[in-house]
């Protein structure tokens, strides 16, 4: 029987070589919850184990049910008619089997019936169902706002909507986007105020968002009147009620089976999670992290998908008395895939890691604070942790979107004008894709967000440690080729900081952070070819590739490409 | 509250024949196959599981062979099943549904207490479904086979729709009884991720006699102990402990003789072409007739 996990022997190199020792000891608190839930670990293999199994039930489903469903759900689409919305029939027997199958609180604690996962497994599982169809993880994706609520709500917000979450019975959405306020979160204006019993109200209107057909939403609103920036801005949490109207739902290029609505709150009553104030800075910020990372994930099924289709499809297509996988042009293109999926895979869980390290210091943090305990080693760990992850995440959200949209083109290219055509899976992946490097924050943005730590060297002493290693025989010279584009990096760096032109920093940053990224995945890549032979393959195609767009980066940069904006009226005219 | 007993079996995965598996003399290389949970007793489990949802009670699944078959139980475990057996004794080796069916009806006649068995209407491997009616007919019930929907249960009757050539029929049962079932009748749910967890270390007694042979630290009699403690363990059921007539075990009680198993190679070639004459037809007819394909 086929199964998404089990046949992905790239997913199942990155599992078997999983080292979450640390993360799975704070998640399980010493394993103490064995006591309590037969199906808690008692120890790291365990859990190891655990995840494994549940992974497996995962890729089953994903191969023999939701795969196979894939494609009427993007026929028949999410609907709406009366004001209500209804997923198509697909959609609703995949999430009817993800919740018998307890799959839908992966994330949350045993006490309100998730599984505890850490967050690296459930992104391989997320990875796993884009790979059968990208719409759905934008349902189950949104265990996070479940996970919001754990993390910044009170008690009783805990046990009032995380233990539907976890059943599958209620689903949820991040309310944050409005007509005029996209990419530019701090211009919210939807209003929440309260009575003189101190019950908050919510009125005005959200746009595309993902699933606010869902019974429970989170939403970001101004509650402190007057303000204009992000700091009057509070996060609340409501039910779905006949105060909240859904105006309409989108009609998109991809992820069909996925509703995008236009909501309505009119006075609807909802209650403040966590402070005041801290709705944009804080909360939505966390929030918008892990989603980053969860669309991601649904990028690199997307990718694994459309790899397949290709690698499938020229083995089986003949011309010129031969098949086309046997044309070196194709068989190039194929390995291009290949490794830009590979790698891409690298990049995804070493950050899926760097999170979920930050995340569990926090909550080590947090209980050690409890507890009246000292915690400043935990402190100074998680400030590193913290910038590492704030740099490898949007570096994975550009990359592997960016990804996605290159590898179902060029997989539909493979397929011909038959690609073009709807019978082929690969027409659906390649519209799929295409929304994965604009929504959670576009592609431009993940560069200004990762910029900083580019410009402040975040990895520094990670490449200096990967520089003094000695690398066996032959990928010396990748090494090498590591050590120059890195050099290239400092230069490139040095140039546009002495340039101090601020404007041109902006423009620039794009080739820096591309810089920076070939470095970090180039050593990924060469690590994992020292311990798997088959990895040198991916090493080497990628690191000569990197060095040579690190020259072009470089040239882009220092050739004044980008001086012709100063004229930029000119030349639009 | 009805409690339900559901037999299920391994079965070679014949969904997945290679060139490898099938031997040159046209048997099956079993080893070659992968085992899997025959399709229609894991509806036959999802049944019970509905019934048990519905109106409470419990449900035991069984299974009768080798030792690796302790796979499947596991997997009735990740379903919901409450309580697993494995029935397994070489002397079982090489039943016919004869004695496949005595051995089943003394195990449920040991476990009793039941309303309820349920059963695919037949594994894939041998297709004959005659287990589920003799198992039936040796304990004495009624049954039902070729179920396709249990429409109410009430007291000690059951209304159950079933399937017949060119439609179906309503029937009323009084329980216990045994019923077999297609696979239209419902969808199998998926392992649960909690019980997977759970159940992922139940052990059979081979299972931990194997633990045990590789290490002289283990005993089996504590490992038993231990597992039955945590609730891991899955009973088998043996010859002795079922004290079966060992004349109506396995071989010996399986009157069904293979006389021989010929490779059929489907190929064209010789071909007569039939003109569609009456004096044509009538050629046919006798070929035919002479081929004993006909009379």
């Amino acid at each position: 029987m086929p199964n998404f996990f089990l046949d992905n022997s790239d997913l199942q190199f990155h599992f078997n070589k999983l080292d979450i020792k640390e993360v799975v000891r704070i998640t399980e608190v010493d394993y103490e919850e064995a006591k309590k839930y037969n199906y808690a670990p008692v120890n790291y293999e365990d859990a190891i184990e655990n995840y494994r199994k549940v992974l497996e039930v995962t890729g089953d489903l994903a191969a023999n049910f939701i795969a196979g469903r894939a494609a009427d759900v993007d026929i028949e689409g999410a609907t709406f008619s009366d004001g209500k919305v209804a997923y198509a029939k697909g959609t609703q027997e995949n999430l009817k089997q993800l919740s018998q199958a307890d799959l839908m609180g992966m994330i949350l604690p045993r006490k309100y019936g998730g599984l505890n996962f850490p967050f690296t497994i459930y992104m391989m599982a997320v990875e796993t169902l884009s790979r059968a169809d990208a719409s759905l993880m934008n349902v189950f994706g949104l265990q996070d706002i479940a996970d919001t609520i754990k993390k910044f709500g009170n008690e009783d917000q805990r046990q009032e909507f995380i233990p539907k979450f976890c059943t599958g019975e209620n689903t949820g959405a991040m309310a944050l986007t409005e007509p005029d306020a996209g990419s530019d979160l701090q211009a919210v204006k939807l209003q929440a105020y309260q009575n003189d019993k101190g019950q908050w109200f919510l009125r005005g209107v959200k746009r595309f968002i993902t699933n606010g057909n869902g019974e429970v939403h989170l939403v970001l609103a101004r509650s402190e009147a007057g303000t204009k920036d992000g700091r009057g801005l509070s996060m609340f949490v409501c039910r779905t009620d006949k105060t909240v109207v859904i105006r309409r739902i989108e009609h998109k290029l991809g992820i069909h089976g996925s509703p995008t609505c236009e909501l309505q709150f009119n006075d609807t009553p909802a209650q403040l999670v966590g402070q005041r104030k801290f709705g944009l800075i804080k909360y939505v910020l966390d929030l918008m992290f892990r989603a980053r990372m969860g669309v991601s994930a649904q990028a690199l099924g997307i990718s694994q998908a459309a790899y397949e289709e290709a690698v499938k499809y020229a083995r089986e297509r003949e011309q010129f008395g031969k098949a086309i996988y046997n044309i070196p042009v194709i068989a190039n293109m194929l390995i291009e895939m290949r490794v830009m999926l590979e790698s891409n895979r690298s990049l995804f869980y070493s950050a899926a890691k760097s999170v979920d390290i930050k995340e569990k210091l926090e909550e080590q943090i947090e209980k050690l604070k409890v507890e009246g305990k000292s915690f400043s080693e935990e402190n100074n760990r998680l400030k590193q942790a913290t910038k590492i992850a704030n740099f490898l995440t949007p570096i994975s959200k550009y990359t592997l979107t960016e990804s996605a949209n290159k590898i179902s083109y060029d997989a539909l290219q493979i397929h011909g004008g038959t690609g073009y055509m709807k019978e082929f899976k690969v027409e659906r992946l390649t519209r799929d894709a295409r929304i994965t490097n604009i929504y959670e924050g576009t592609s431009q943005l993940q560069i200004v967000a990762a910029a900083g730590g580019v410009i402040n060297d975040v990895m520094k002493e990670f490449f200096e440690a990967k520089e003094i290693h000695e690398y066996k025989g032959g990928l010396t010279r990748l090494a090498n080729h590591l050590k120059e584009i890195r050099e290239i990096y400092l230069d490139c760096l040095k140039y546009v900081i002495d340039k101090k032109d601020t404007s041109f920093q902006d423009v620039a940053a794009k080739d820096l952070v591309e810089l920076y990224s070939y470095l970090y995945i180039g050593y990924l890549v060469l690590d994992e070819a020292e311990i798997e032979s088959k990895k040198i393959f991916i090493a080497n195609r990628y690191i000569i590739n990197s060095l040579a767009n690190a020259r072009k980066n470089a040239a882009s940069i220092k050739n004044e490409l980008f001086s012709d904006l100063l004229h930029a009226d000119k030349i639009l005219v | 509250m009805y409690n339900s007993i559901v037999l299920v079996k391994q079965v070679p995965d014949t969904a997945n024949i290679s060139g490898k598996v099938m031997k040159e003399d046209g048997t099956v290389n079993r080893s070659k196959l992968p085992a899997i949970f025959n399709h229609e007793d894991k509806v036959a489990l999802e049944l019970a599981l509905q019934v048990k949802e519905k109106y409470g009670g419990k449900v035991t699944a069984i299974t009768m062979g080798p030792p690796r078959a302790s796979d499947i139980l596991r997997e009735c475990l990740y379903m919901g099943a409450d309580e697993v057996f494995l029935i397994s004794d070489r002397k079982f080796a090489g039943a016919d549904t004869l004695a496949t069916s005595y051995v089943l009806s003394e195990a449920i006649n040991k476990i009793g207490n039941y309303h309820f068995i349920f059963g695919g209407r037949q594994a894939i491997d041998g297709d004959t479904a005659q287990v589920g009616p003799q198992t039936a007919d040796k304990l004495n019930i009624p049954q039902v086979t070729y179920a396709e929907q249990i429409l109410d249960i009430k007291k000690n009757k059951v209304t159950i729709k079933r399937k017949i050539d060119g439609g179906h029929e309503i029937v009323r049962a009084a329980l216990p009884v045994l019923v077999t079932v297609i696979k239209e009748a419902a969808d199998p749910r998926p392992f649960s991720a909690k019980k997977v967890m759970a159940y992922k270390g139940a052990k059979s007694l081979t299972d931990l006699e194997k633990l045990t042979e590789g290490n002289s630290l283990l005993y089996t009699d504590t490992l038993i102990h231990e597992y039955k403690e945590r609730n891991l363990f899955i009973s088998t059921l043996t010859m002795d402990d079922l004290q079966l007539d060992v004349d109506r075990c396995g071989v010996k009680g399986s009157p069904t003789k293979v006389h021989k198993v010929e490779s059929v190679v489907l190929a064209g070639g010789n071909q007569t072409r039939v003109e569609p004459t009456k004096d044509g037809i009538g050629i046919l007819i006798d070929k035919l007739l002479e081929d004993h394909i006909l009379g």
